[in-house]
């Protein structure tokens, strides 16, 4: 079993360096086949997982249920963005294109990899080193599209999200400093023997360590008030980049705050801990509901509607009940599954459509009748309707927060989210369910609609367009956009249904073992 | 643990300690772009003399390999890729700071104080360097973040950034230095990876807008 952890930390390395020597046809293919090896090898590991409580290879790698939730999480994504990404990139032809989908499919690559490592290293060092390369390799990533937009996006993200990591090494060290207390001056700075030994580290020293920690990591979770790269890395990214960086990274910076609540509840108690994340918690929510209110950009919407879920998972955390720490774990993959689908249907909206501007996009489920319908339906399970998975996470997460008790947060955490429903689906029905000039007669689209919808900002070629590699993309061209029925690739309508699928499963019957192991996850978070 | 600290050496690493932090409070009103840099290479020495004076005052000989990958890293190869950066770029002058050099300064000498009573309340006790060098090495972080607020030019904020990377650095000789060496060495070569992805993306403005500074950075809000 030790050896699929090797093979999760080689695989996607080995296709990375692959995908850069390789024809671009041939590392389109690659990614999605590394994809489904990855998620492959992770599920097999769930069982195990849920016999043994953790699978082990050598001293630094070593995966538990909580982890292994992550494992599961990340992988999904990295299989349907890899197949997402063969319907999204258009090569263009010469040799600038071909160097595009290289760095492209390498970084994506690596970003997994990365991504992959962090759940995997049983060192809070390294787990910071992983976290950190996920930082420098996204960025670049960021940066691909080469516009103006996308250099400042791409500025203000390895910028602040290294300060961020800055202060999560302080938080390491101090940790450190905690554990020479028990350990001696020198020792492996392993989570398990940082949880054994936690009770007798200083409380002032695991105190600061913790909020370090939050402040640090949750810079790249997105937590308010350190969130304030992520609108703008999420939608100026290339489409599967968001994607990964709104519902992996995120969720693997999660981890890092997860580890280190662990060995906090276990040296001080749970209390302190719970409230500074209820804290951040209950801004990052607050703060998000209300800018989904306001949002023009089809990604940017995404993306707050991201520090909406990351402060619902914080809030989760703060219930310190088994029954709200199922439901964040449960959160996390359907987020992952859903803030996923919902992207990739703002990437086919932005192929079809040329904009991700909302106030120039009508008509979108009569033009893209699968990817248009889906992406509703992603927005809905988004907003936690039945029969989504994140219905039954947040219902399970509101019930410990029900029985915790702590009624005024459950019901300010229920009224945010609703807020947040209203701001996400009036503007994507607006954008999808509406009669647009694909429906009405093609060229002739209602002038009068389009100048009254475009005068207050106008539509900025970089910002309406993320890449620069739309071939024959109308950039910038102003009115609302007619355009032909019929979808862009099968291979996005192919990824997003999977993400659907995924999100159904997970809200309707659980499988057994995973349900299972969330249980065996959310019991090590509760008792260290 | 060690034996009790003799007091000259105890003398010797604070005065490092606080050379550090001079240094970033000098980065703070250095009006021209390659003086940051050379800075930034000056405090970066500091810290590799710190670091050696642990090593040989403690005889912790993992540190001396500590020492020298700073050295060669964060003295040499580093702000020479800076240089080379500036190199091809007609502007010398670093951007205009949001404070002038006086507020600047003592807006940092505010952070300065509160580093000094905030780690001071917190009783951490050190077998390697005096507790005041863990006081400087956060005051020498929260300088940096001074730094990167108040100026408005790519370089400046890289260098902030490395340079609180020193503080850090600084931080967990004092109460770190038994960290594992295999460990301390990824993070110095992290370090590394993370100015090469600076440096592509300063290269891209650069290339894109002909300029360093950040104050065209501000489209994307809401």
């Amino acid at each position: 079993m030790g050896g699929i952890l090797v093979a999760l930390l080689v695989f996607p390395l080995v296709v990375a360096v692959l995908s850069y020597a390789v024809p671009v046809a041939v590392a389109k293919v690659l990614a999605p086949v590394s994809g489904a090896a990855a998620f492959g090898l992770a599920l097999s590991l769930v069982p195990t997982v849920v016999v043994h409580g953790h699978v082990a290879a050598g001293s630094e790698l070593r995966v538990d249920a909580l982890s292994m939730v992550f494992l599961v999480a990340t992988t999904f994504l990295y299989l349907t963005t890899a197949v997402f990404s063969i319907g999204y990139l258009h090569v263009e032809p010469g040799a600038a294109g071909v160097r595009y989908c290289r760095r492209f499919y390498a970084g994506m690559n690596v970003f997994c990899w990365a991504m992959l490592a962090a759940p995997l290293m049983s060192n809070l060092a390294l787990l910071w080193v992983a976290i950190e390369v996920t930082t420098v390799v996204s960025a670049l990533l960021v940066a691909i599209d080469n516009t103006d937009s996308a250099t400042e996006a791409a500025w203000k993200y390895v910028l602040i999200a290294s300060m961020g990591l800055g202060i999560a090494l302080l938080a390491t060290i101090v940790l450190y400093y905690g554990g020479t207390a028990v350990f001696g001056a020198s020792y492996e700075l392993s989570y398990v023997k940082m949880l054994a030994g936690a009770h007798h580290f200083p409380a002032d020293v695991v105190r600061l360590a913790f909020v370090l920690s939050v402040l640090g990591f949750g810079t790249k979770m997105g937590l308010v008030p350190v969130h304030t790269w992520l609108p703008d890395a999420h939608s100026e990214a290339p489409t599967p980049v968001s994607a990964l960086l709104s519902g992996a990274l995120l969720a693997t910076s999660f981890y890092a705050i997860l580890r280190y609540y662990q060995i906090t509840a276990a040296a001080i108690g749970s209390t302190y801990p719970r409230n500074v994340l209820l804290v951040f918690g209950l801004a990052s929510l607050l703060l998000a509901a209300l800018y989904l209110l306001r949002q023009r950009d089809m990604k940017r919407m995404f993306a707050y509607s991201s520090v909406e879920h990351m402060g619902i998972l914080a809030i989760g955390m703060s219930f310190g009940v088994t029954l709200a720490f199922v439901g964040v774990l449960l959160h996390v993959l359907a987020h992952a599954a859903a803030k996923g689908t919902a992207f990739f249907g703002a990437g086919s909206v932005l192929r079809k459509f040329g904009t991700k501007d909302m106030a120039a996009l009508r008509g979108g489920v009569g033009a893209l009748p699968w990817s248009g319908s889906m992406l509703v339906a992603a927005v809905l399970a988004l907003s936690a309707m039945p029969p989504f998975g994140l219905f039954r996470s947040e219902f399970l997460i509101v019930s410990g927060g029900l029985s915790d008790p702590r009624y005024g947060v459950a019901a300010v955490l229920v009224v945010l989210v609703t807020l947040a429903f209203f701001g996400l689906s009036w503007s994507t029905t607006q954008t999808m369910l509406t009669t647009g000039p694909a429906d009405l007669s093609g060229v002739a689209a209602a002038p009068g609609v389009a100048a009254v919808a475009l005068t207050p900002h106008g539509v900025d070629a970089d910002h309406g367009v993320d890449a620069g590699h739309v071939p024959g993309t109308p950039s910038g061209a102003p009115g609302l956009r007619a355009v032909t029925k019929g979808e862009v690739s099968p291979w996005i309508v192919v990824a997003m249904a999977l993400g659907i699928a995924a999100l159904t499963l997970l809200g309707v019957h659980p499988p057994a073992d995973l349900s299972r192991l969330l249980d065996h996850a959310a019991s090590e978070l509760r008792s260290p | 643990m060690a034996a009790p600290v003799p007091s000259t050496t105890a003398g010797v690493e604070d005065v490092v300690a606080v050379i550090v932090l001079l240094t970033e409070f000098a980065m703070l009103r250095a009006p021209l772009l390659r003086s940051q840099v050379r800075l930034y290479a000056f405090q970066s020495l500091a810290v590799s003399v710190l670091a050696v004076v642990v090593a040989a005052t403690r005889h912790v000989p993992d540190v001396y390999a500590l020492a020298g990958l700073s050295f060669v890293l964060k003295v040499v190869v580093v702000p020479g890729l800076m240089r080379r950066l500036l190199g091809d770029v007609e502007v010398h002058l670093a951007g205009s700071s949001r404070l002038g050099a006086a507020s600047s300064t003592l807006v940092a000498l505010g952070v300065t104080v509160f580093a000094f009573f905030a780690v001071g309340s917190l009783h951490v006790h050190s077998s390697l360097l005096p507790p005041t060098t863990l006081a400087v090495a956060s005051a020498v972080v929260l300088v940096a973040f001074v730094l990167i607020v108040l100026r408005s030019d790519v370089i400046s904020q890289a260098i902030g950034f490395y340079s609180l990377e020193n503080g850090v650095t600084i931080a967990s000789l004092v109460i770190a230095a038994g960290l594992p060496l295999v460990v301390e060495t990824v993070f110095v070569f992290d370090l590394l990876v993370a100015v090469v992805a600076f440096g592509i993306i300063m290269r891209v403005h650069h290339g894109r807008s002909q300029t360093l500074s950040t104050d065209e950075l501000d489209r994307l809000r809401g």
